[in-house]
């Protein structure tokens, strides 16, 4: 089993298309790996049928010689994306029952192109969170220092738990200020980001709808290619899609980054960032220097009010979107005998701390009175956190920035929710000007902790993006596995 | 933005409670008006910066918003359109009675 489990999902893929290996077999051993790792509390849903069923598909197909880009590869899905007939419940207990009558359309690019659903992967609710710690049905462990019970970081923290602990082979997550790129730094692999537009947002549960994008959680920088490629797309059924095709990412793994100019923005390296995490990003810069790239001192000059503006900009969204549960058309209802009660009770029942203290800000800030003062305000201030990026890249090619600045944090250490809000504070920036960033993992920390690096490129950079990510992969040979990871 | 300590009070929270349609446990209310008011005051840091002339961003695409033709692409899904609803009947979604 062992060696289905080491391959990475480029490997696995070559190996499935040779022949070598089978799809039910790799689905096997991920099924097992699954409940191996159970422990780690990754998983909401496991479908070992239906994945049972796809994999001997895919096996059809790989014999038949008519394999497709994913043929065979098992994922797990975050459950913030709709799957047709299997639970979908954003991790919230106001969708504790509900069974979508479709399919989100970047689930649907993935089956297209033969990928097998394990199932689905816990996060925050309503994916708001860093820690994975409000998800109504508890915590997911990261698999790194097991036994000290770390967070995965969140809000995608089963999504990247999922990969780190080997249980999938790839899996989904969505970003809306930090939540594939912060829990991908805190669980050791690889979380991309795509620029705003790029992954269809059709059928994906909606937060915060100005900022939410998909994007992959996997091992390595052309596993995150490989699946990105797959996972985009032009759709008609989300207004905001770019109409744009995006080139084959694996065409640029190997294109290097001699002669490209990486941006250092002074405003990412101010207190508060651990000194192992800021030894760690000046060994990338140093990487990237020696690998032919241009390093140059920039500045982003409102790096600072970014996460003041995303905080009322996200929750006045998300008080709009999830006005939608309201007990009638789907999830949980609260009985009561007028329809104003039977709202209350069935929002007040169903939704977690979290998300009500983010729909009250977004209500208060949306409200008469308050609306310039909070919520116009900060959209002059995300104005001028893009032209601040747009400026930058008139001069560098990439920016390279710590992803976090800290390394993963003990489980149910009572945080207040400002303290938590800061873990995404270099994530944050890059979402609100829809920038496409990377994080992948360079080292560890004096504990043994995984240390995230971020690289964002221009938008619809993302070939770009993978290339720069691809070299600082190489020189940093991050090759640790979990002692959490199913063996 | 008003000053940061005192910005939201209980009656305050009893309002957005109200208009967010969500009911809130007496007993939650003090420490839910000290979570709203630290975020408040730590949102109110955007005062500092200087946004005159500056136009508000709500969308980072800066395409419109593309137009189709006004055609019916789906329909006849009544049954799963009224699948996950808590209470339906004779092809309607069933709410408590709202008139006497």
């Amino acid at each position: 089993m062992s060696e289905l489990l080491d391959l990475n999902l480029v490997e696995a893929s070559k190996a499935l298309k040779n022949k070598e290996i089978s799809s039910l077999e790799l689905t096997k051993a991920y099924l097992k790996s699954i409940s191996d790792t159970s422990s780690l509390g990754a998983y909401l849903e496991i479908v070992e049928d239906k994945a049972i069923t796809m994999a001997k598909e895919s096996d059809k197909k790989l014999i038949d010689g008519n394999a497709r880009p994913l043929e065979g590869i098992p994922v797990g899905i975050k459950d913030m994306f709709c799957t047709k007939d299997i639970k979908t419940t954003a991790s919230s207990k106001i969708l504790e029952n509900f069974i979508p009558t479709y399919e989100s359309t970047v689930t649907q690019n993935l089956w297209n192109d033969g990928a097998v659903i394990l199932g689905k992967l816990s996060c925050d609710e309503f994916a708001m969170g860093s820690s994975n710690e409000t998800a109504a049905k508890g915590n997911v462990i990261n698999p790194w220092l097991k036994n000290k019970k770390m967070s995965p970081g969140g809000s995608s923290g089963g999504s990247a738990a999922a990969v780190a602990a080997r249980s999938a082979l790839a899996a989904t997550g969505t970003d809306t200020g930090g939540s594939i790129r912060q829990p991908a730094a805190f669980c050791g692999i690889t979380g991309l980001k795509p620029t705003y537009g790029r992954c269809s947002r059709w059928g994906i549960v909606a937060f915060s709808s100005s900022l939410d994008q998909a994007g992959p959680l996997t091992r390595t920088v052309s596993d995150a290619a490989l699946m990105l490629n797959s996972m985009a797309g032009y759709d008609q059924k989300d207004s905001t899609s770019a109409n744009l095709k995006m080139p084959d990412l694996m065409d640029y793994l190997d294109k290097g980054i001699k002669g490209k100019k990486i941006g250092i923005p002074k405003e990412y390296t101010q207190n508060g960032i651990s000194e192992d995490i800021v030894n760690f990003y000046e060994k990338s810069i140093a990487w990237l220097r020696d690998e032919g790239a241009e390093i140059i001192p920039v500045s982003l000059p409102h790096t600072k009010y970014a996460l003041p503006a995303y905080y009322i900009i996200a929750p006045a969204e998300a008080s709009s979107n999830l006005a939608r549960y309201d007990g009638v058309r789907y999830g949980a209802r609260q009985e009561a005998s007028s329809l104003d009660e039977m709202y209350e009770l069935t929002r007040g029942n169903g939704f977690g701390d979290e998300v009500k203290r983010r729909i009250m800000i977004g209500t208060y800030v949306l409200s008469s009175g308050y609306y310039d003062a909070y919520y116009l305000k900060a959209q002059k201030v995300r104005r001028l956190i893009k032209e601040d990026f747009e400026n930058v890249y008139k001069k560098v090619d990439y920016i390279l920035t710590p992803s976090t600045p800290t390394t993963s944090f003990e489980l149910g250490k009572k945080q207040d929710p400002l303290t938590m809000y800061l873990n995404d504070i270099f994530t944050v920036p890059a979402s609100l000007a829809g920038l496409p960033g990377i994080s992948l993992p360079v080292g560890l920390d004096k504990s043994g902790l995984p240390i995230g690096i971020q690289l964002i490129a221009n938008s619809f950079d993302e070939a770009g993006l993978i290339s720069t990510a691809r070299v600082l992969e190489m020189s940093a040979g991050f090759n640790f596995i979990a002692d959490g990871a199913a063996k | 933005m008003p000053n940061k300590d005192t910005i939201v009070d209980v009656p305050t929270v009893n309002k957005i409670a109200r208009l967010s349609r969500l009911d809130i446990p007496e007993v939650n209310k003090e420490s839910l008006t000290n979570d709203l008011n630290n975020i408040l005051g730590f949102v109110a840091q955007l005062d500092e910066v200087d946004t005159s002339n500056v136009e508000p961003l709500a969308s980072v695409t800066g395409h419109k918003l593309p137009l189709r033709s006004d055609d019916v692409n789906d329909g006849n899904i009544e049954d799963l359109v009224l699948k996950n609803a808590p209470e339906s009947s004779s092809g309607f979604f069933v709410v408590p009675k709202v008139i006497e």
